[in-house]
């Protein structure tokens, strides 16, 4: 009888292994933890869109919670984003903006198209404070807390659900921190 | 318009145990495995290659980016796609190199940017030890079955025919012949 119940090992191996690997096929590939949560927003030093004179650095996102978003003109998904980005402006939410590896040109025509959420655009031709935060695709969104901590990554365009169920609420949630 | 035809030949080519495999059949498994190979050849050939006057950096730079893994893609070395974020990774890691940075704070600084997933050789860690302990755990698992088999067999040897048994053994086997 017990040597009949070991003949059952390579069935139970098979059992567990066939539900584990069951499990991975409904993983989102693309899904994965940003390396950047809890950490302070890297250091940088960039003009504004609206002007190439002006300087600002990482203490812009210091002293209130701010939403963080890279975009650009090129991208065809920023597009379908802003209405969302407007949304969570009118919701009084803070936005800055990072306009990616564009020009400055296209840039503002976009926003007279498209409307602009945004307190200030950081002007980022070159993509150095993309790279920065990890940043492999506009559109990304990061949230930022009130000391200048990122505590949010959403890569990827916010759907009108997200700004309900997930942005509004994060931000919610850090500023009562 | 070459490669459904590589395919056909590689089929007609390949051996079959029913008929008996001759030189020729080989032959031409081996040219449809080089003309497959020189198929692969010019997809990388797309991806520019930084130049090094040093030989070793220039080897480094080919290992950091044959090991370091394209974000944006799924399974991409970024040495191996053109998509713009490995370009911009390429080009960090010739800085780098050119600042003197050793490979692994390389591996480091991409890794902090872009989390663990750039590494194609993950490190030890306590999410990864599952991963780097399994095969060592399975082979000590497959030791020890070998082991319990060799085990019961040797003690079924063991159990020889006592001075009695062997005589009744001849006995009934002597009959047989006799019969």
């Amino acid at each position: 009888m017990k040597r009949r119940l070991l003949l059952l090992i390579p069935l139970a191996i098979f059992v567990l292994l066939a539900v584990f690997l069951y499990q991975g096929l409904s993983l989102n590939p693309s899904a994965r933890e940003s390396a950047l949560l809890a950490r302070e927003f890297p250091d940088f030093e960039l003009s504004t869109l609206a002007d190439p004179e002006a300087r600002v650095d990482e203490s812009l996102l210091e002293g209130q919670v701010s939403v963080v978003n890279v975009w650009g003109e090129w991208c065809p998904t920023c597009k379908q984003e802003m209405p969302q980005l407007l949304a969570l402006a009118d919701h009084g939410v803070r936005l800055i903006g990072i306009d990616y590896k564009d020009t400055r040109a296209k840039a503002r025509e976009f926003l007279t198209t498209y409307g602009n959420p945004f307190e200030v655009n950081i002007f980022d031709p070159d993509g150095t404070l993309g790279f920065d935060l990890g940043v492999y695709g506009a559109p990304e969104t990061f949230i930022v807390d009130a000391e200048g901590v990122i505590r949010y990554h959403h890569t990827g365009y916010i759907t009108p659900e997200d700004v309900e169920r997930v942005i509004l609420p994060e931000v919610r949630k850090w500023r009562s921190q | 318009m070459a490669f459904p035809m590589s395919l056909s030949r590689l089929w007609n080519a390949w051996p079959r145990p029913w008929s008996s495999p001759c030189l020729s059949q080989v032959l031409s498994v081996l040219f449809c495995l080089l003309l497959l190979s020189a198929l692969a050849g010019p997809a990388s050939a797309a991806i520019e290659v930084h130049r090094f006057d040093n030989p070793v950096t220039q080897q480094r730079y080919q290992d950091l980016t044959d090991n370091l893994r394209c974000p944006k893609c799924q399974n991409q070395a970024i040495g191996d796609s053109n998509s713009p974020i490995a370009e911009d990774m390429r080009e960090q890691v010739v800085v780098l190199l050119e600042d003197g940075r050793s490979d692994r704070e390389i591996q480091d600084y991409m890794v902090r940017r872009f989390g663990d997933y750039v590494l194609y050789n993950p490190r030890l860690s306590g999410r990864t030890w599952l991963l780097w302990g399994l095969p060592a755990g399975l082979v000590v698992l497959g030791a020890l079955v070998i082991g319990l088999i060799v085990r019961a067999r040797r003690r079924a040897a063991g159990q020889a025919l006592s001075v009695a048994e062997r005589e009744r053994l001849n006995a009934l086997i002597n009959r047989e012949r006799t019969e």
